[in-house]
């Protein structure tokens, strides 16, 4: 990236903001307000910048980050951050939980506080100050995963904010901290974690559709595959490694057990009721054009209708006159399929996974482990909000209400994308403008 | 490239990015069905009614004509609680009928769905009017235009027919149409449908996810403008055809009126009749109408099928004067009648004797016509008598008898003439001789005919010797009469012979009291009306009173069948109608010495 040396300290701006990334969230910032219009223009505000409708509020907002941003990437000192991160992770903790007990029921959840016409959820925020606290921890000198201590100390930070979310029924919030997983991953994880809860994932599915005896026999085949290929390796093989390969085998194995067993239980009485007949429409379980069923099926239908290139900006017919549900917010994607086709879905697909892919490189190259962690987190935030919202509405995951970073409609939801990015991009220009 | 540990999870990513992709490739690419479903979601077809023809008389009066009236529509979904009472206000109806209808919609709301169901129809402007000035209190009301049918004159309900939704047989024989379209079912409406029902057209609308109307798609570029049926004009005149109701009012039977040089039907009244203000909405009225023992919907000129009685001795000598059986001039015997075997005699009712064939004719001699039949067959040039009478039959199927005209109204009748197969089934082969089936002679026994097969003989002899098939349409801009009705039809009776027959009617109208006419009344001065009167025998009751007539005798313009039944003699009742008619139409009025015979027509009520 640098053509100069090392230790240049004359770099300027050119060289040490990631303009790159800057310009791919501006450009999701502009598509998600041109949908939004998109989404209500039906409805009738004459102009985009009509303050009534959500277009208008939205460009508010849109100004009103932009500020933050340029405070947060040019004012502020990045070393703040490191320095608020406990405190402000206690703070958004306990009004994670205080929001349990202090707001309105909205849909079954309890996620917002409302002072007067301001609307906020800490849920929001507490992604960052998770994220800044997980970069922390993780990044102190001396930190092994491997070591209990240090393994709960982390189990703790992600899982504290995500059980009180739970606690709001905000069931789609709290399943994003399972990205978190793949940044304990990338700081050296086993990556049979991974495989384990993949694994999870799939015998669910496939006691539930297939019934107990395939998912079995799959548990089965797949233990006894992993253990004689890990048995079978000529180098390190000792004869405790083997018996920690067959102890952990056989681990595995019960716990898969336990889940398929589990599985029935786990479905009829742990999950609420709309969230298991989500999961039943999704896998085709249950026919429900009207009820569940509807929201993702006239989701499909208007993405769908889209075609190769769409039916032209405010020319769709789905999203514009309310087929598909909460179409600016969690479903605001549908009128990017609708309207601009599969080109347009590619180019914001490509968008996303263009920003993720440069965050984690440039967090890669980073020499401070707190910037490389919280870059890390970053955009596994992004990518569990966009694979579940994007998921969501073309019928590959259940129905989850979270937002699509950046281009759903609402300002604490953008607010917190926006805070998540800047605060990723000072700290690397910091490091940029020093190394 | 490095297979480490953020190179893994950039794959991870990629990975998860084609799945996102390859899933939206499918949907939006590759399957279809998602196209085809947001167009059933999101487009409305709203229809656009065509108005339907207007049906025009032979001088240019609207017989039919469409006025407007409006369907009052609800989608059951959008509806919330309302002011039960001043919506019944507005629509001119009872809040007992509302909330009767939105507790149905309640109960089959599963069924009803989204959808836009009919709550009223037919409701007049003003009333919508009124509605539409309170609509914005009812959400989930609305109006569409519908045109119906409007009859200006009164005259002409069981000729013109009526017009009712299709019902699902219509639909499985006609696929064309669809429910809430209007189909023509009996008379010119049903006989007409294809010229009068237009196209349908359809505005397209987009809807919103609770069909609630939004926009017209693309500005209604895409709609399709629905196209008028074709006017057609009828040749009834609207004027004689009312006329002639009036006088039949309170009798039984049929009159027809057929222009000669042309066939078309002038008037074509079937008594009693349905009144036009009751074919506009006969969806109310059609339970009493089908009640009625005296059938208003039967059509009786053409669904009618009777026994001629005396004007068919115009055919029989006719047939005896082609024949070379009968020379004008031969004279028979008649002495109260005839005496067929040695102590039965067809009676005949008292004039001079003998007669020539004119004034057979004109006193309508029953005797001599007995005669004319017997030679007939019992013809030396014909094997036998069964011979004999099929050649008959060709020749009384010559003049429109026995077959159906092909008027293209609705449920013609074909009649009946016997064959002799039919006599032979009757009596035995051979068992039946001229005798036997003597009463043929004066237009009695097996024959069936109906008033219009009557008018149309009315309309040969006035053509002295060829007809017209009798029709209800005349060329017009846009529709053209099928050529057939453009088609000369003669008789197997040589012209020449017709003159005598002619000059016989025009003497039992205008012989004066010393040639014992028996259509007297019927004399019109200044116009030559030829008549023949008929009274035929009615096994149900009171005889059946026929008369046919045409004038002037030359170049004549109008002919003229009444049928009244059971109402005695023909020249008492049914020859004023059709004689009252006949000089409405050539002279548009009444002259004072005839005022008399109108007043006791319009009058005379039998029922």
């Amino acid at each position: 990236m640098s053509t100069k040396g090392a230790y240049s300290y004359d770099r300027g701006l050119r060289q040490t903001v990631d303009w790159w990334l800057v310009l791919c969230y501006l450009a999701l910032v502009v598509i998600g307000w041109l949908s939004i219009y998109a989404s209500i223009h039906s409805t009738g505000p004459e102009s985009i910048f009509d303050l009534g409708s959500r277009s208008g509020k939205q460009f508010l907002w849109m100004m009103v980050v932009f500020a933050v941003d340029v405070v947060i990437l040019f004012v502020v000192n990045p070393k703040l951050w490191e320095v608020l991160t406990p405190p402000a992770y206690i703070v958004v903790l306990v009004l994670l939980v205080l929001v349990i007990f202090l707001s309105r029921d909205v849909k079954g959840s309890h996620s917002w506080f409302e002072l007067g016409p301001v609307k906020f959820q800490p849920a929001e925020v507490s992604k960052i100050t998770t994220s800044l606290m997980l970069a922390l921890v993780m990044g102190r000198q001396g930190f092994r995963l491997v070591s209990p201590r240090c393994f709960l100390q982390v189990a703790l930070v992600i899982g504290l904010p995500m059980l009180a979310i739970l606690g709001e029924s905000e069931t789609g919030s709290a399943l994003v901290y399972l990205g978190y997983m793949f940044v304990l991953y990338r700081e050296g994880l086993s990556g049979w974690w991974l495989f384990a809860f993949a694994m999870a994932i799939l015998l669910f599915i496939l006691t539930l559709t297939a019934g107990w005896w395939l998912s079995s026999a799959i548990l089965t085949a797949v233990c006894a595959l992993c253990c004689l290929m890990l048995l079978r390796r000529r180098w390190k093989t000792s004869s405790s490694f083997r018996r920690g390969v067959v102890r952990r085998t056989v681990l595995a194995f019960v716990a898969g057990a336990v889940l398929i067993f589990a599985t029935r239980f786990i479905f009829e009485n742990v999950l609420q009721d709309h969230q298991r007949s989500r999961i039943e429409v999704l896998l085709g379980m249950k026919e429900d054009p009207s009820g569940v069923g509807y929201n993702v099926r006239q989701s499909m239908i208007a993405i769908g209708s889209g075609g190769f290139s769409g039916k032209g900006f405010l020319n769709g017919t789905q999203t514009t006159f309310g087929f598909v549900p909460e179409q600016s917010t969690d479903f605001i994607f549908c009128t990017i399929g609708e309207e601009h086709g599969f080109v347009g879905c590619f180019v914001v697909i490509f968008l996303y996974v263009f920003m993720i892919y440069r965050i984690m490189q440039d967090a890669d190259r980073s020499r401070e482990a707190f910037t490389r962690i919280y870059g890390n987190c970053l955009a596994a935030c992004l990518f569990m909000h966009l694979f579940i919202n994007i998921g969501m509405t073309i019928g590959l995951m259940p129905v989850i209400g979270i937002p699509l970073p950046l281009l759903s409609y609402g300002g604490s939801s953008l607010l917190a994308f926006s805070v998540l990015l800047f605060i990723f991009l000072a700290l690397n220009r910091q490091e940029n403008k020093y190394f | 490239m490095e297979i480490n540990r953020k190179n893994k999870l950039l794959i991870g990513l990629a990975a998860f990015a084609l799945l996102l992709l390859g899933k939206l490739f499918y949907i939006q690419i590759i399957n279809d069905e998602y196209k085809k479903d947001a167009s059933n979601n999101s487009m409305v077809y709203a229809d656009i009614y065509p108005p339907r023809g207007v049906i025009y008389d032979r001088n240019g009066e609207i017989l039919v004509g469409n006025s407007v009236c409006y369907d009052i529509l609800v989608t059951p979904r959008d509806v919330p609680e309302f002011d039960t009472l001043a919506l019944a206000e507005a629509l001119d109806t009872t809040a007992d009928f509302l909330r009767e209808r939105m507790a149905y919609y309640r109960k089959y709301r599963s069924r009803i769905g989204y959808r836009t169901v009919t709550l009223l129809k037919q409701v007049s402007p003003e009333t919508c009017m009124k509605f539409a000035e309170k609509q914005y209190l009812f959400p989930g009301f609305r109006s569409q235009m519908r045109s119906i049918r409007d009859y200006p004159f009164n005259a002409g309900g069981n000729l013109l027919g009526y017009i009712s939704e299709v019902n699902s047989d219509d639909i499985s024989k006609n696929p064309e149409y669809e429910a809430g379209d209007y189909i023509g079912r009996t008379g010119l409406e049903s006989a007409m449908e294809k010229e009068l029902r237009g196209e349908k057209g359809y505005h397209i609308l987009l809807r919103d996810s609770r069909n609630r109307l939004q926009s017209s798609y693309l500005d209604g570029r895409e709609d399709k403008p629905a196209v008028p049926g074709n006017n057609i004009v009828s040749t009834i005149d609207a004027h004689l055809q009312q006329y002639g109701q009036q006088l039949m009012e309170g009798k039984v039977g049929s009159v027809v009126a057929i222009e000669p040089s042309t066939g078309e039907i002038l008037a074509m009244v079937s008594s009693p009749g349905i009144d036009v203000d009751v074919l506009a909405h006969i969806g109310e009225h059609y339970d009493s109408l089908s009640r009625d023992p005296r059938k208003p919907m039967f059509n009786r000129t053409v669904m009618a099928s009777y026994p001629p009685g005396s004007v068919f001795k115009l055919v029989n000598g006719l047939i005896g004067l082609q024949e070379g059986v009968l020379k004008p001039s031969d004279r028979y015997p008649c002495n109260m009648g005839y005496w067929y075997t040695r102590t039965r005699r067809l009676g005949c009712h008292a004039h001079s004797s003998p007669l020539d064939f004119e004034s057979a004719i004109a006193t309508s001699c029953n005797g001599y016509f007995c005669y004319v039949l017997k030679n007939i067959l019992e013809n030396g040039k014909y094997a036998s008598t069964a011979d004999a009478l099929d050649a008959w039959r060709e020749y009384v199927l010559s003049f429109g008898f026995g077959e159906k005209l092909g008027s293209g109204i609705p449920a013609e009748l074909g009649g009946n003439i016997p064959t002799s197969d039919y006599y032979d089934r009757l009596y035995g082969r051979g068992r039946w001789k001229f005798q036997t089936i003597v009463s043929l002679s004066i237009g009695q026994g097996e024959i069936g005919v109906t008033p219009l097969q009557i008018a149309n003989l009315a309309a040969i002899m006035a053509n002295r010797g060829y007809w017209y098939i009798p029709h209800l349409v005349k060329d017009s801009e846009n529709v053209e009469i099928d050529p057939k009705y453009k088609e000369r039809h003669y008789t197997l009776v040589d012209t020449s012979y017709f003159e005598t027959a002619v000059d016989g009617m025009y003497k039992a109208v205008n012989g004066g009291g010393t040639a014992g006419g028996t259509a007297l009344a019927a004399a019109v001065p200044g116009l030559d009306v030829c008549g023949k009167t008929g009274t035929a025998q009615n096994p149900h009751g009171e005889d059946n009173a026929v008369f046919i007539c045409f004038a002037p005798k030359d170049e004549p313009k109008i002919a003229v069948a009444a049928y009244v039944e059971n109402a005695g003699f023909g020249a008492t009742w049914a020859l004023p109608v059709a004689s009252l008619m006949l000089e409405k139409y050539l002279t548009g009025d009444i002259c004072p010495q005839r005022r008399y015979l109108e007043k006791r027509m319009l009058e005379t009520r039998f029922f």
